[in-house]
């Protein structure tokens, strides 16, 4: 019966953590990129296979071979754990002949993915992870930070709030490396802006009730309640925060990062008139619809995410600088993914800067009220759209080492 | 960094706000640990499936208002009956077999119906929430001066204590409560009395599991609707039971309740541990009372 019970706990463990999707053996007879994201958990909607899906039509796009060799895409599930993420990207590196890392989000995995690849001279493509430390402090020759970061997030989203009469701020801080940053982000904009920041509350990250927390906002008085988080976190606050009358009392909410997956889980009714800040919404322009379209039609019918757009367009500049560099060195073909311009569906005369940091236009908008929303998905009105060296922080900020002041 | 950190006694009706939030999360956490306790009492099966039934009443909810049209109040019925119906299924075909094998068969056995279940909600509906919203009876609130009370939360509490007393004096006081007592006790000399002990355990499972769908559709509203939502909970309900005593009826509803009540408060006191603090509850009620509060020790 011991033995059996032993198994049984083995089985168990196995069961629990799971294992990472098989990957291909390798020599270097093909370049390998590799998928790596949330495939199962909370930020799963936001890239997820999804991303998969993205990163095989940009192979597919771009011919499917580069150098005269195949293409391959990989992918694995991180589980949101940096050390799982660490652990994949070893192997990938090591065993597996990946080139490059794409995705990541959850920035405490991409941090760590991020060192794994720099030391080996690895390429990391990173569209769902936010952190704007991925090209501060922790910036990477061989790093590129593709679709948003927290930076951009704080100055579209809160500089707009500010200038609306919003001067005085409480926090709901997700309890990890994002959260942390999206929140001193914000308050440095909403300080700039002559603001001031009341309090602020650490919340575990995957919480479901977040009453406790609203009450202490409310209690702030707060004008602002800043939500510096992220899925099903968001999600929930906001529609918690309605049930308990934070919006008719006067107080405003500001959604630092909201995905149009998170817009569809709240329902118009709850979401409309909320801002946010995005760098890609499908129904912008017959660009970004007939990519969306092309997408629904590889992905199950699924409006696509900032960055899963995010990933199409990483993979394509980096097989393209890989053509034009001729070689697939990670440090080479990062230098010239930093000389072309970055033309696509989402991104116009974009560019990789040297901290790794793609600088583009971003976007503000506004959720719509379902009176205004006349088809599936019509979520979103442009209100602005902010110039990529006004949204993103200046080098001249940078804490990244390879910025020579 | 230090200054985020500030650490202050809230004034007294703030506090009465966090034991009122605390309490009505103790609403959810006792309705959990009762179907839990229920199933482990008299069935000896440690159901960590209950997340997935939790998740699944909250979905059917979201379908039967989408597909049928059909609303909150009439799915309050319905998810319940539906989710235990098929709890029942799960109990006749698989659970049924391992019974008298040790409870580690039991435990593998539902995680792996759990993880499952949860999988192809995963892969049809994607990890997103789903919007449910609160029915137009119960929207808006009462303002009870020290906080804005929203009458979906009085609700739950009402439900869920109706819920909580009702179970427990059907077990504890009634002639069929001490029927099933007693086939836990000894299934042989109940069934020579002329009663079907396996049929008794069947309804038992539903209802245990239909306990678990009623609190996913009284959680629908407020929280989201997604394939994981019972998945972080049913971790946080376990050791709210193994608190409370395993198997005992009284030990789920106080524990439930009680526990909801130092979470609010951590929420207040040192937020960042609030994911925590129950399990170090668990820890120290285990080194000084390993059958737990209420537990009979065996």
């Amino acid at each position: 019966m011991k033995r059996r019970s032993l198994l049984a706990v083995g089985f168990a463990a196995v069961l629990a953590f799971g294992a990472a999707a098989p990957a291909a053996r390798a020599a270097n007879d093909k370049v390998v990129i590799g998928v790596m994201n949330d495939m199962s958990s909370v930020y799963s909607y936001l890239g997820g296979m999804g991303s998969v899906a993205a990163a095989k039509m940009a192979v597919h796009d771009f011919g499917g071979k580069v150098l005269g060799k195949p293409i391959e895409v990989i992918y694995a599930d991180h589980q949101n754990k940096p050390d799982v993420g660490a652990a994949i990207a070893q192997k990938w590196f090591d065993q597996d002949g990946v080139d490059a890392i794409v995705d990541l989000p959850t920035s405490s995995v991409a941090i760590a993915v991020q060192q794994v690849a720099k030391e080996r001279g690895k390429v990391t493509l990173i569209s769902n992870g936010g952190s704007s430390e991925l090209t501060g402090k922790y910036c990477s020759p061989t790093g590129v930070h593709w679709t948003y970061d927290t930076y951009a997030l704080a100055h579209v989203t809160g500089k707009a709030i500010v200038q609306q009469g919003g001067k005085s701020w409480f926090f709901i801080t997700a309890d990890y490396a994002f959260g942390h940053q999206l929140r001193d982000d914000t308050s440095a904009v909403v300080k700039a802006a002559g603001g001031q920041v009341l309090g602020s509350v650490n919340v575990p990250l995957n919480n479901a009730d977040f009453s406790s927390f609203l009450l202490q906002a409310q209690q702030s008085k707060a004008q602002v309640i800043g939500l510096a988080n992220a899925g099903g976190d968001t999600v929930n606050s906001i529609k918690q925060a309605a049930e308990f009358g934070i919006v008719k009392g006067g107080q405003r909410l500001a959604g630092l990062l909201v995905f149009i997956a998170d817009v569809n889980a709240l329902g118009l009714q709850t979401a409309q008139g909320l801002m946010l800040t995005e760098a890609y919404y499908w129904d912008q322009n017959a660009q970004t619809r007939a990519f969306a379209k092309r997408f629904e039609a590889a992905y199950d019918g699924k409006v696509p995410t900032s960055g899963q757009a995010g990933v199409y367009g990483a993979v394509m500049h980096y097989l393209k600088a890989m053509a034009a560099a001729k070689t697939e060195d990670g440090v080479k073909v990062v230098a010239e993914m930093r000389k072309l311009p970055i033309n696509d569906f989402m991104t116009h005369n974009g560019k990789v800067r040297i901290d790794g940091r793609v600088i583009r236009d971003m976007y503000l908008f506004q959720v719509k009220s379902p009176q205004e929303s006349k088809y599936p998905y019509d979520y979103y009105k442009q209100l602005a759209v902010i110039p990529g060296d006004q949204a993103f922080r200046p080098l001249s900020e940078s804490e990244c080492p390879l910025v020579t002041h | 960094m230090l200054g985020w950190l500030h650490i202050a006694v809230p004034p007294a009706p703030a506090l009465f706000g966090q034991l009122l939030i605390g309490l009505i999360n103790g609403a959810f956490y006792a309705m959990l640990s009762l179907g839990l306790a229920v199933i482990f009492g008299l069935l000896n099966i440690i159901n960590f499936a209950h997340g997935a039934q939790y998740m699944l009443g909250a979905f059917c909810a979201y379908l039967v208002l989408n597909y049928l049209g059909i609303g909150y109040w009439p799915s309050l019925l319905i998810a319940p009956i539906v989710v235990g119906a098929f709890g029942m299924l799960l109990e006749r075909f698989f659970i049924r077999w391992i019974y008298r094998l040790d409870h580690l068969y039991g435990l593998l056995l539902t995680f792996g119906m759990a993880l499952i279940i949860q999988g192809v909600f995963r892969q049809y509906y994607g990890s997103a929430g789903q919007p449910y919203s609160i029915p137009d009876l119960l929207a808006g609130g009462q303002d009870l001066g020290f906080m804005f009370l929203p009458n979906y939360r009085a609700w739950v509490i009402a439900a869920s204590s109706v819920c909580c007393f009702g179970t427990w004096f059907v077990i504890e006081r009634t002639r069929l409560g001490a029927y099933l007592r007693a086939a836990t006790e000894n299934p042989t000399l109940v069934q020579a009395f002329g009663i079907n002990v396996p049929r008794m355990v069947t309804l038992t499972y539903g209802f245990g599991v239909a306990l678990a769908a009623l609190a996913g559709v009284l959680a629908a509203p407020i929280y989201q609707v997604s394939p994981l939502m019972g998945s972080n909970l049913i971790i946080v309900v376990f050791a709210v039971v193994v608190i409370g005593g395993m198997g005992s009826i009284l030990g789920a509803i106080v524990g439930g309740f009680a526990l909801g009540i130092i979470e609010g408060l951590t929420k207040v006191f040192y937020p960042e541990a609030s994911s925590t603090a129950i399990f170090v509850i668990m820890v120290v009620v285990l080194l000084v009372k390993p059958a737990g509060l209420f537990g009979r020790t065996v």
